[in-house]
């Protein structure tokens, strides 16, 4: 089909047409809020009028210098408090959550299965629903007298008030052993500090209510990360698997070596969208425990929030939506080296294949 | 192939271990569904009950007590907000996204890669940092507190663009050349040919779009501080702080985040097949 002049001012202007919208609203509420809120991060700016005026000053790096220098006091030890906090939820959440759902899929894709649909509606559901009512529901498991606490009653255990219990699970552990007195911590840990908490605070380990939130987020996401698990093993053809025991593979040959490395780059995926949730953990602290007990649930996105809306610090939360930021886009950068770029070139590949696959299906259906 | 198939037969090793799967997927379900039917089952129980019996899955006396004082609450008035929001956003994100998405996946024109580059970029940055910065923009420009807050910048998502730019890319080109040949336009083309061939991903869309909008609260709690324009997530977290929160009243909560939970959960299982779709495709709650 020949395209002359005219038809193509037109298609030009239609495609400009036709993006404009997303573009306005995209550059509106995303490309001048980045920048707006940068510039605030250098500022000292305290939430009235506007963050342009003349009366707003200029104070360099101030902002995060207080974040980490030694000046910080208050500030300092809460962002590193929920440092340390989100640490402990990362290690935790992402492996777990990679697990769970690998090993669902790997069951659920056994051939002889029958019900699977109801199984994966049963895993999957949990991600479908508002953080929101999913968080109170979980009030209610793990409140002192609740579900969770009544079970273990039935078993002999008394269970701790889950949510109002600032405890870390390492010094817990370490009391248990007789390695150290929770309530008298040594001090060769307690007295040395690094970044405004001493290292007794470091290693304390996730809090009992941390724990729980812990829980929470594995049992929603792993729903999801299964159903991708699912599809690319799907995309494995029985025959290879089959081969491979005809040759006298066992089932953990197979495994190793022919279900897992066709499963990396779903891996690389799964991982990558886990790390990058996993720093954003906000609404679950919002709704149930407001960065307590202790400050032992506060993580970098609510207490930027915090430090903005409730303390009028808006310089400081800018900083540390920065950085938080920064974190995310280095944690990602760093998995992606981990995993190496002939995985990327295979992730790349097996993307573009399954986005193929999935719009000829869409297509086929839709005729 | 050879016709000499062996019958598949199932040794005891097999039987084992299909037993022990189906073992552990019936553990993993009651872990997953049980705390939902806690949910049905304590909204209908009275205070002392739900203290009482936290475990038992039958509500005595049955009660619809609890519903009766949400109703008492602002909880109507949140439910609408939602509705409307949820209703502005869905209807405005199917018909912009897949807008954009036809551009990019059919028009030609000057600049296209760069403007696919930057929804890819801006899919990319981490929707939590952005708090402060929107809540700047909205003040900034003078619609802090108002409906628009809430819905404005919800209505285009970049991935949804990229979903639909997928699909368009998929269907076959010919139809279109078609209608160009018989004089109509672009958009006509778009609208009259294209789009009633995308029923499907036009679903995945809606139904992502609902869902997101639906369970969003980030965004809602730095879009406005009159309560009045509460939608239900941010409305119901403010029951767990105020003076209903306190004590037993578990009831009340249990039936608010029941009742939330119910459109979205109809739409699941209606469109179950479009959203395990576009599930991976989109972005994954953290």
């Amino acid at each position: 089909m020949t395209v002359n002049r005219g038809d193509a001012r037109v298609q030009a202007r239609a495609g400009w047409l036709f993006v404009s919208p997303t573009l306005v609203i995209l550059g509106l509420f995303l490309a001048v809020p980045v920048l707006m809120a940068l510039w605030v991060s250098f500022t000292d700016w305290n939430g009235r009028g506007s963050p342009f005026q003349s009366g707003v000053g200029f104070v360099g790096a101030d902002n995060y210098q207080e974040l980490v220098g030694s000046e910080g006091g208050l500030t300092r030890s809460d962002f590193m408090t929920s440092m340390r906090n989100t640490f402990y939820f990362v290690i935790l959440v992402v492996p777990l959550q990679t697990a769970f759902s690998l090993f669902l899929a790997l069951v659920l894709n056994q051939r002889l299965l029958k019900a699977v649909g109801f199984f994966r509606t049963a895993f999957y559901f949990p991600s479908v629903v508002s953080s929101v009512a999913i968080g109170l529901v979980f009030l209610f498991l793990f409140s002192g007298g609740g579900v969770v606490n009544s079970m273990l009653e039935a078993v002999g255990i008394d269970g701790p008030t889950w949510f109002n219990d600032s405890r870390g699970l390492l010094h817990l552990a370490g009391d248990k052993v007789g390695l150290w007195s929770a309530a008298d911590p040594p001090s060769a840990l307690a007295d040395g500090s690094f970044l405004g908490l001493s290292w007794w605070q470091w290693f304390s380990g996730p809090s009992v209510a941390l724990s729980v939130i812990i829980g929470l987020v594995v049992w929603t996401t792993t729903g999801t990360f299964m159903l991708m698990f699912l599809a690319a093993l799907q995309d494995l053809s029985v025959e290879v698997e089959e081969a491979a025991r005809i040759d006298g593979a066992n089932r953990w040959q197979v495994f190793r070596n022919v279900t897992l490395p066709h499963l990396r780059p779903t891996l690389l995926l799964v991982t990558t969208l886990g790390l990058i949730g996993t720093w954003q953990v906000f609404d679950q602290v919002y709704v149930m425990t407001q960065g307590g007990p202790g400050k032992t649930t506060l993580t970098p996105a609510f207490l930027s929030y915090f430090y903005a809306f409730e303390n009028q610090k808006w310089g400081v939360a800018a900083a540390m939506a920065f950085v938080l930021f920064l974190i995310i886009f280095a944690m990602a950068s760093f998995q992606r080296w981990v995993f190496r770029d002939r995985d990327e070139q295979e992730l790349k590949r097996q993307t573009r294949r399954t986005n193929k696959l999935r719009g000829r299906a869409l297509a086929e259906e839709s005729r | 192939m050879s016709t000499t198939t062996p019958k598949p037969m199932v040794s005891n090793r097999a039987a084992l271990v299909l037993f022990l799967g189906y073992a552990v997927l019936v553990i993993f379900s009651f872990v997953y569904l049980y705390p939902f039917f806690i949910q049905l089952t304590t909204s209908f129980k009275t205070n002392a009950d739900a203290v009482d019996n936290p475990l038992s899955l039958v509500a005595d006396p049955f009660s619809t007590a609890a519903f009766n004082r949400l109703f008492d609450t602002d909880f109507p008035l949140w439910f609408f907000n939602s509705v409307l929001v949820t209703v502005f956003v869905t209807a405005g994100r199917v018909f912009l996204d897949s807008l954009a998405g036809y551009a990019l996946a059919r028009i030609k024109f000057r600049g296209r890669s760069a403007v696919f580059t930057a929804i890819l970029a801006v899919m990319a940055v981490p929707g939590v940092i952005l708090l402060i910065p929107k809540f700047l923009v909205l003040n900034y420009i003078g619609i802090y507190d108002t409906y628009p807050a809430l819905i404005l910048p919800l209505l285009v998502d970049a991935a949804g663009v990229f979903i639909m730019k997928q699909f368009f890319e998929s269907i076959p080109v010919a139809v279109e050349e078609a209608a160009r040949m018989d004089g109509a336009g672009p958009f006509r083309t778009f609208w009259s040919v294209v789009l009633p061939m995308s029923r499907p991903a036009l679903i995945t869309i809606t139904i992502l779009s609902f869902q997101g909008s639906w369970n969003e609260l980030p965004h809602f709690i730095i879009a406005a501080q009159n309560p009045d324009l509460n939608t239900l997530t941010k409305g119901v977290a403010t029951l767990t702080s105020g003076q209903l929160g306190s004590g037993s009243q578990y009831p009340i909560t249990m039936a608010a985040a029941l009742l939330m939970t119910i459109p979205v959960a109809l739409m699941f299982f209606i469109f179950q097949k479009y959203l395990v779709r576009g599930g991976s495709a989109g972005s994954v709650k953290g």
